[in-house]
């Protein structure tokens, strides 16, 4: 596991930069732990503006969120509500090794992938409230919002349906030869998706510019991955279509990132699809009315306890980098803000009109 | 400034529960994250978590406590720097509920047993609202002729059916470069059923892609190319593989542009043959007119003729909405004159009126029309004159043009050979009753595949699929003849 996770030596190779097939096998049926976060003999460093840019993006995903948990128990949320708390080094990590063009779709996980993408995040929440502010005029929901603006493509209901989509995406780019990359996130559990394997083989066939991103949570909703999956190492996933995978500490924005920069590296350079298995923690149950009897409390305290992503970069802030806390609680105030006025706005926007029932069903073919 | 904590539902429908355990206590500090109490209900426990950093200033239910109504403050929070007994004095009114009330129970809410009764619909303090009536379509005005879709001093060239989708095809990948054609066996084998002819050589591996057997998969990729904004045809060897990748179809191409609130159109054409070929058995023939005819998002095409076949495609590659294109693999081989046009291009969403007649009209489409015209010939060498009308598209239908011929025949039959359930020819039945009703002479009559899964014997295909001899007696019938 730890060779596993081990950064690769040469990006540029596109041989698989996996274990052999043995290896990893006896992680099935013991749940993974991730080791605290010691420094690595070649851990990535941030700089002090590549911290300060990560605790903020990270720390409005988690206070929207937080937010978004508060209006659903309030019953302004509506339906489903999957919560992104504890994820939001994966996304953010990505997103810093992403250029402005590269198209990003994701599952119904989403809003971290929207706030990460620079969508705004009043028209997420209004979205989230059903009104006609949101992002799809209120007719979408939490699982369903797009921004063409930000090249954000969904937000997708169906399991595992956003990774042909994705590939998709990249199929178009590679058409158009603009140099953009697709990142398509995933779940664990829609890894089992056949339609996955399907993408895998024609984006590896094609050498499509798209980047997996492999979201290991542990849980498809309250399944573990030992119970769902015979192949625990999701790297390997794309072994037989030679499709090069990393495990990656996706609790730490700076592994992620350092991953990241690899894989659309290898995608941009017409070298194909990369596989990104992020091993990142849903502190949440799946949804808002999950019991979560799955698991134990000590195992999400855990977690929060000793491999928040945040808290790790807030001590870097202020111990490494030698911020003043003053400057972190300004920022803390600052996304407070824009989240409350996200929720303000959220609640008293009104309801989409009703002759919006009627409309966005087909485009004007003469238009 | 002081906050209250309240009763959070655990779902949508949840309207009380028990306040089971503090686990802070008045005078603790708190932060974002942290959790303060446990409620429950009788099926599930979640934990309340503060959102804001101060000190729990005051517990306002206690711990144990059954029936707690949702959003009833239990506690109160001052905020950083504030005077904690003033906060503890200043909170705990209760608050009106959000404006969305409590939303509708989700499936698998239910499925857990959290949907106990129906949730209140009541939405922004009024009663339920009155859904707004649906736009008209405007295909045919009711008392509009039916145009000449080209001028009558065309020359016409035969075609078969086969080579005009190929042309349809080529003419609209020389206009547009983002016009693309993807399936199995497009480009190198020429086409499964060599609709693609030519293609390759013209186009070149890159417009003209060969995938996998893959349906699922390819078509996702067409739909996502689609949503990035170019224009693929999607070849599906048949209808029946599209089965494995209706999800995408239904899913992703057809209620994206709404579900964006119109702002990912998806322009794709999914085309191939459709319905029953010949002695090719149940997984090999079925008419899938009638699935996708039922779903808002999509428009559906069936054409009967090659010069149909040659206008729609064209203009379905042009169109910005997801379309199905059924085609039929027994009209491939068979000609029909085709207008030697630059740009023939026909509207989509019009019926038309194949042959005149006054005594009944027959309503079909696609290889049904085979079965309608050849009843028609015989009914007329009886004396009696059908009209009958070619649907062209499913979806949006042209209900106006079949209202209008069966207010001047009073009579109507309609023939597919798709299933009788829920078929295309059941919803035709629907709209006269409602459009027609003061018309009719007769019930409308339905002539259809039989209700059984297609037979592979010979002798049982045949007596599976519609005939001309049921057709004709149909007719009949419904003149009391």
């Amino acid at each position: 596991m730890d060779a596993a996770k081990e950064p690769a030596k040469d990006a540029s190779s596109s041989q698989p930069q996996v274990a052999s097939p043995e290896a990893g096998s006896s992680q099935a049926g013991s749940p993974q732990v991730i080791e605290a976060h010691k420094p690595a003999p070649n851990m990535p460093q941030f700089t002090r503006e590549e911290d300060l840019h990560a605790y903020h993006e990270m720390l409005l995903i988690r206070r929207f969120e937080e937010k978004a948990g508060q209006l659903y128990g309030m019953g302004l949320i509506g339906g489903f509500c999957h919560l992104y708390i504890g994820q939001e080094a994966v996304v953010i990590g990505m997103q810093m090794a992403s250029i402005d063009g590269d198209q990003v779709i994701t599952g119904y996980r989403d809003h971290g992938h929207m706030l990460a993408c620079g969508m705004d995040p009043k028209g997420v929440m209004a979205e989230l409230t059903g009104r006609r502010g949101g992002y799809s005029r209120g007719k979408g929901g939490s699982m369903h919002m797009f921004s063409r603006e930000k090249q954000f493509f969904g937000g997708h209901g169906i399991v595992g349906a956003q990774v042909s989509l994705g590939t998709g995406l990249a199929f178009a780019d590679h058409y158009r030869d603009n140099g953009k990359v697709s990142l398509t996130y995933m779940g664990d559990g829609a890894a089992n998706q056949g339609q996955v394997y399907e993408s895998f083989n024609m984006a590896a066939l094609w050498k499509l510019p798209v980047v997996y991103v492999i979201e290991n949570n542990r849980y498809a909703m309250g399944t573990s991955v030992a119970r769902a999956s015979a192949q625990t190492d999701f790297s390997k996933r794309g072994l037989s279509f030679g499709i090069p995978g990393e495990q990656v500490d996706g609790m730490d924005v700076r592994t992620v990132r350092e991953a990241a920069a690899r894989a659309v590296e290898h995608a941009r350079t017409g070298q194909g699809p990369y596989i990104l298995e992020m091993q990142t923690y849903r502190y949440r149950g799946h949804s808002m009315s999950d019991p979560a009897k799955y698991r134990t409390k000590d195992e999400v305290s855990k977690m929060r306890d000793e491999h928040d992503p945040i808290e790790m970069v807030r001590k870097r802030l202020l111990e490494l980098h030698g911020v003043p806390e003053a400057e972190i609680k300004a920022t803390d105030a600052k996304v407070r803000e824009t989240v409350n006025a996200a929720a303000e706005f959220a609640t008293n926007d009104p309801e989409p009109d009703p002759a919006e029932l009627w409309t966005d069903i087909l485009l004007d073919a003469h238009a | 400034m002081a906050t209250d904590i309240l009763m959070p539902a655990l779902s949508p429908t949840m309207e009380e529960g028990k306040l089971a355990k503090w686990l802070k206590k008045e005078g603790d500090p708190v932060k974002s994250g942290d959790v303060l109490a446990e409620i429950e209900t009788d099926k599930a426990t979640m934990e309340v978590e503060a959102i804001d950093e101060g000190v729990l200033a005051k517990i306002l239910i206690e711990e144990g406590t059954e029936g707690v109504a949702v959003n009833t403050p239990i506690a109160i929070i001052a905020g950083e720097g504030e005077d904690v007994a003033a906060a503890a004095a200043s909170g705990g009114k209760p608050k009106p509920n959000g404006a969305g009330g409590h939303p509708a129970p989700t499936p698998d809410m239910q499925a857990e047993g959290m949907a106990d009764k129906p949730a209140p619909a009541a939405k922004s303090g009024e009663d339920a609202q009155k859904a707004p009536a649906a736009p008209a379509i405007i295909t045919n005005k009711a008392d509009e002729p039916v145009m000449e879709e080209f001028p009558a001093n065309t020359p016409m060239v035969t075609t078969t059916v086969r080579e005009a989708l190929r042309d349809a095809m080529a003419e609209e990948m020389r206009r547009d470069g983002d016009v693309f054609v993807m399936g199995e066996e497009v480009a190198e084998y020429q086409g499964a059923y060599k609709i693609t002819q030519g293609l390759l050589q013209e186009f070149g591996a890159r417009r003209v892609v060969d995938t996998p057997i893959t349906e699922h998969g390819f078509a996702g990729i067409g739909v996502g190319a689609a949503l990035s904004g170019l224009k693929p045809i999607v070849e599906f060897m048949t209808f029946n593989f599209a089965m494995q990748a209706i999800d995408h179809i239904i899913n992703s191409a057809a209620k994206t542009l709404y579900m964006s609130g119109g702002q990912l159109g998806c322009p794709i054409v999914f085309r191939g043959p459709n319905g029953a070929a010949a002695r090719v058995g149940a997984q090999h023939s079925h008419d899938y007119a009638a699935w996708y005819s039922n779903v808002p998002g999509l428009k559906v095409i069936a054409p009967y003729t090659a010069s149909d076949a040659k206008g729609l495609l064209k203009a379905a590659i042009r169109d910005p909405n997801p379309i199905i294109f059924l085609e039929n693999e027994i009209l491939y081989g068979q000609s029909f004159p085709v207008p030697q046009l630059d740009d023939f291009v026909l509207p989509i969403g019009k019926a038309r009126v194949h042959r005149t007649g006054k005594d009944v009209t027959i309503v079909s489409f696609a290889i049904g029309m085979t079965y309608a015209l050849k009843a028609a010939q015989i009914l007329a060498e009886e004396g009696i004159e059908a009209e009958v009308i070619d649907l062209r598209t499913i979806r949006p239908m042209d209900s106006e043009t079949v209202v209008r011929s069966v207010k001047k025949t009073g009579r109507c039959i309609t023939v597919e050979e798709g299933f009788p359930q829920s078929g295309i020819g059941a919803e035709i039945v629907a709209r006269l009753m409602v459009d027609a009703f003061d018309y009719l002479d007769a019930p409308v009559l339905r002539i259809t595949g039989k209700d059984v899964p297609m037979p592979y014997a010979a002798n049982l295909e045949k007596l599976a699929l519609p005939n001309v001899a049921e057709v004709v007696e149909a007719a009949k019938s419904v003149c009391y003849k």
